[in-house]
């Protein structure tokens, strides 16, 4: 009989030499806690997608009890969310019928419900209020916080720590808090619901995001690059623009995003520091109740549209993700 | 004469062809747009909101604001309904935040190793956090719903007339108070968990491996791993989650409450932060009062922060 020391083990080790991990109750505890976190996870979306579903109901079908999983789907949530609509005559809607060929489809989906369309409703100014918002505001708030970045990170700049921290804990206000002066502040200075004062606002609030989450992607550059440009003959500027924000790129677009998703979400300061002109989606949609009849669909229309990107932009970014949430104190 | 020459040749070299920012303009200029802008929108009105609460104002009359010391102070602290308004805000972050460290600690041991498409699935878990909160309290309005809402069905209620209506704090037409607070509760907790949860997996995931490997050799039960390993050193990040979570459930609290029940039914819902923007832009624009009492939320805030950084440094000391 051949000696262990002749032929080896008989099935070669390949999961690893740690015995408590390639036990066979590891694995099947292993199995186990997989499956618990697929159905936690899938717990967890369960609203969302019960979102999903109620924004692509009928009206008749979002108030049936019990609520329906299987339902004909109809784009009628986004036609009302989206579209003003006025009811028609009865010769109208006749005329109308027999062209229905010539209708676009949403203008066939309110004939159904005997309206016709007269153009774009109230949410879609709010959302390109959110776009130009939300947009400028992240260029901006990047585009500072990459340059205080990059000086809090190479500069010996006195009482740092201190600076930081500051930029930092003006975040931790209560919205509610500033809200109050601020709003005083821009009716006195005519900023009050202005595009452009919700933008510096925005910036402000998500500046200390871009701050603290650019100067850890910078830190990690080593400064040698640097120092060889400028012993090479660049200037400062031009080893910021050159080398610098090249190898920054990544993490610029990171935390563009995560000041792209707070800036878009942002509630509170939307719903006391603007009235009409420039007003955001989310106070928006959160008003929509209030009118009338409870239009559920587009309710739920309005949510689904807005919650898509932000979905999107996570699945994208989920590398990035812990930094953004906790401010970059915490390392990948 | 010679020596002169080489000397002024020499600065001559030193002096840059094109005009360029030193580094210290160029730290200046870089810092001090952000640092303006940030004590001009966070500083100043700190400051003049603290004025104001001494004062008796109101934003919408024509009136110059008039000094009475503390007399908004007082009047905070003897009105019966903030006490309840207090105690409401407290027991929801102690509800909340507890219930998300208990489940997001659960759920970060259960991910802790890697399995097929773990990333896919911890993204998944994630993506609560990441919608905005007054949406979200839409839409969990709809899920609530008494009879078309799809939650109590889920929890195994097919009948309306005996289920519970949470939103109006009632089970089966009987009141029940503090049911619409764990309404909110709840939602708070599905969409603040996974933040918990992250934080402690980044905790978990920076535990060297050989304190294990040792605790192994030496047959150490699990149950002693995780309370002489995990639990001293994950610690810290865990009072870093509850400090976080803390301030953003007096925070934040205000989106997902305005968007779910404004408050209702009565004021069974009604957080501070709800209660502020009350007195403060709906009604009589009380002012100068809601600066008071944003002062004293700020006040807490402050308080309860320091407690849990005095507890981190212990625990850090500790560990």
């Amino acid at each position: 009989m051949a000696s262990f020391a002749e032929t080896g083990p008989r099935t070669p080790v390949t999961e690893g030499i740690r015995v408590d991990k390639v036990h066979p109750r590891a694995r099947l505890l292993r199995n186990i806690r997989a499956i618990l976190v697929v159905v936690v996870a899938l717990i967890g979306l369960v609203p969302v997608f019960a979102m999903g579903l109620t924004a692509f109901k009928s009206r008749a079908d979002v108030v049936s009890v019990p609520p329906q999983l299987i339902f004909e789907p109809t784009l009628e949530g986004f036609v009302f969310l989206l579209t003003e609509r006025s009811q028609m005559s009865a010769s109208a809607l006749a005329t109308a019928q027999a062209n229905e060929e010539e209708l676009s489809l949403f203008e066939r989906i309110a004939l159904e419900n005997g309206q016709r369309i007269n153009g774009p409703s109230d949410f879609v100014t709010r959302l390109r209020n959110s776009l130009i918002i939300a947009g400028g505001s992240t260029i901006l708030s990047v585009v500072l916080g990459v340059f205080a970045a990059y000086a809090f990170s190479r500069f010996d700049i006195p009482g740092k720590d201190d600076l930081m921290f500051f930029i930092l804990s003006t975040r931790m206000l209560p919205a509610v808090v500033v809200a109050v002066p601020l709003f005083l502040m821009f009716r006195q200075i005519g900023l009050h619901d202005t595009h452009l004062g919700m933008i510096i606002l925005y910036t402000v609030f998500n500046l200390s995001l871009t701050v603290w989450l650019l100067k850890g992607f910078i830190d990690e550059i080593p400064r040698e690059y640097e120092e060889a440009a400028l012993v090479d003959g660049y200037t400062r500027m031009q080893a910021f623009f050159k080398i610098v924000l090249p190898q920054a790129a990544t993490g610029i677009a990171a935390t563009t995003v995560f000041s792209l998703i707070f800036a878009w979400n942002e509630y509170a300061f939307a719903l006391m520091m603007t009235s009409n002109n420039a007003r955001t989606a989310p106070p928006a949609i959160a008003t929509m109740l209030g009118r009338g009849g409870i239009e559920w669909s587009a309710i739920a229309a309005g949510t689904l549209a807005f919650l898509i990107p932000v979905v999107i932009v996570i699945f994208a970014l989920r590398q990035h993700l812990l930094r953004g949430v906790t401010f970059g104190a915490i390392r990948k | 004469m010679t020596s002169a020459t080489v000397s002024r040749s020499v600065s001559g070299g030193k002096r840059p062809r094109r005009r360029h920012l030193s580094d210290r303009a160029i730290q200046n200029l870089f810092i001090w747009p952000t640092l303006i802008l940030l004590i001009a929108i966070n500083l100043f009105p700190l400051f003049y909101s603290l004025y104001l609460s001494f004062t008796d104002y109101s934003a919408i009359a024509n009136q110059q604001p008039v000094w009475i010391a503390f007399e908004n102070f007082s009047r905070v602290f003897n009105d019966e309904g903030m006490w309840e308004i207090f105690s409401i805000t407290g027991r929801y972050v102690l509800f909340s935040v507890l219930l998300q460290l208990v489940l997001g600690f659960t759920l970060a041991m259960l991910v802790r190793e890697k399995f097929l498409g773990s990333g896919v699935i911890t993204t998944l878990i994630l993506v609560p956090m990441m919608l905005s909160p007054v949406v979200v309290g839409l839409f969990w309005k709809l899920m609530y719903n008494p009879t078309f809402g799809y939650f109590n069905y889920l929890i195994g209620f097919d009948n309306p007339s005996t289920a519970p209506d949470w939103l109006a704090s009632r089970f089966a037409g009987q009141p029940v108070p503090g049911l619409a607070l764990w309404a909110v509760i709840i939602v708070d907790v599905w969409m603040w968990t996974p933040f918990v949860m992250l934080l402690i997996l980044s905790g978990l995931k920076a535990i060297p491996e050989y304190l294990y490997e040792a605790a192994a050799i030496d047959r150490a039960s699990s149950w002693f791993q995780f309370w002489r390993i995990t639990l001293p050193q994950v610690a810290p990040l865990v009072m870093i989650a509850v400090l976080f979570r803390t301030i953003e459930a007096m925070n934040k609290s205000f989106d997902l409450v305005m968007g779910m029940t404004g408050g209702g039914p009565g004021a069974q819902t009604e957080v501070v932060a709800v209660n502020l923007y009350r007195q403060a832009f709906q009604g009589q624009w009380r002012t100068g009062r809601a600066s008071a009492l944003a002062y004293i939320v700020l006040i807490i805030i402050i308080a309860v922060s320091n407690l849990y950084i005095r507890n981190l440094n212990k625990a850090r000391k500790e560990g």
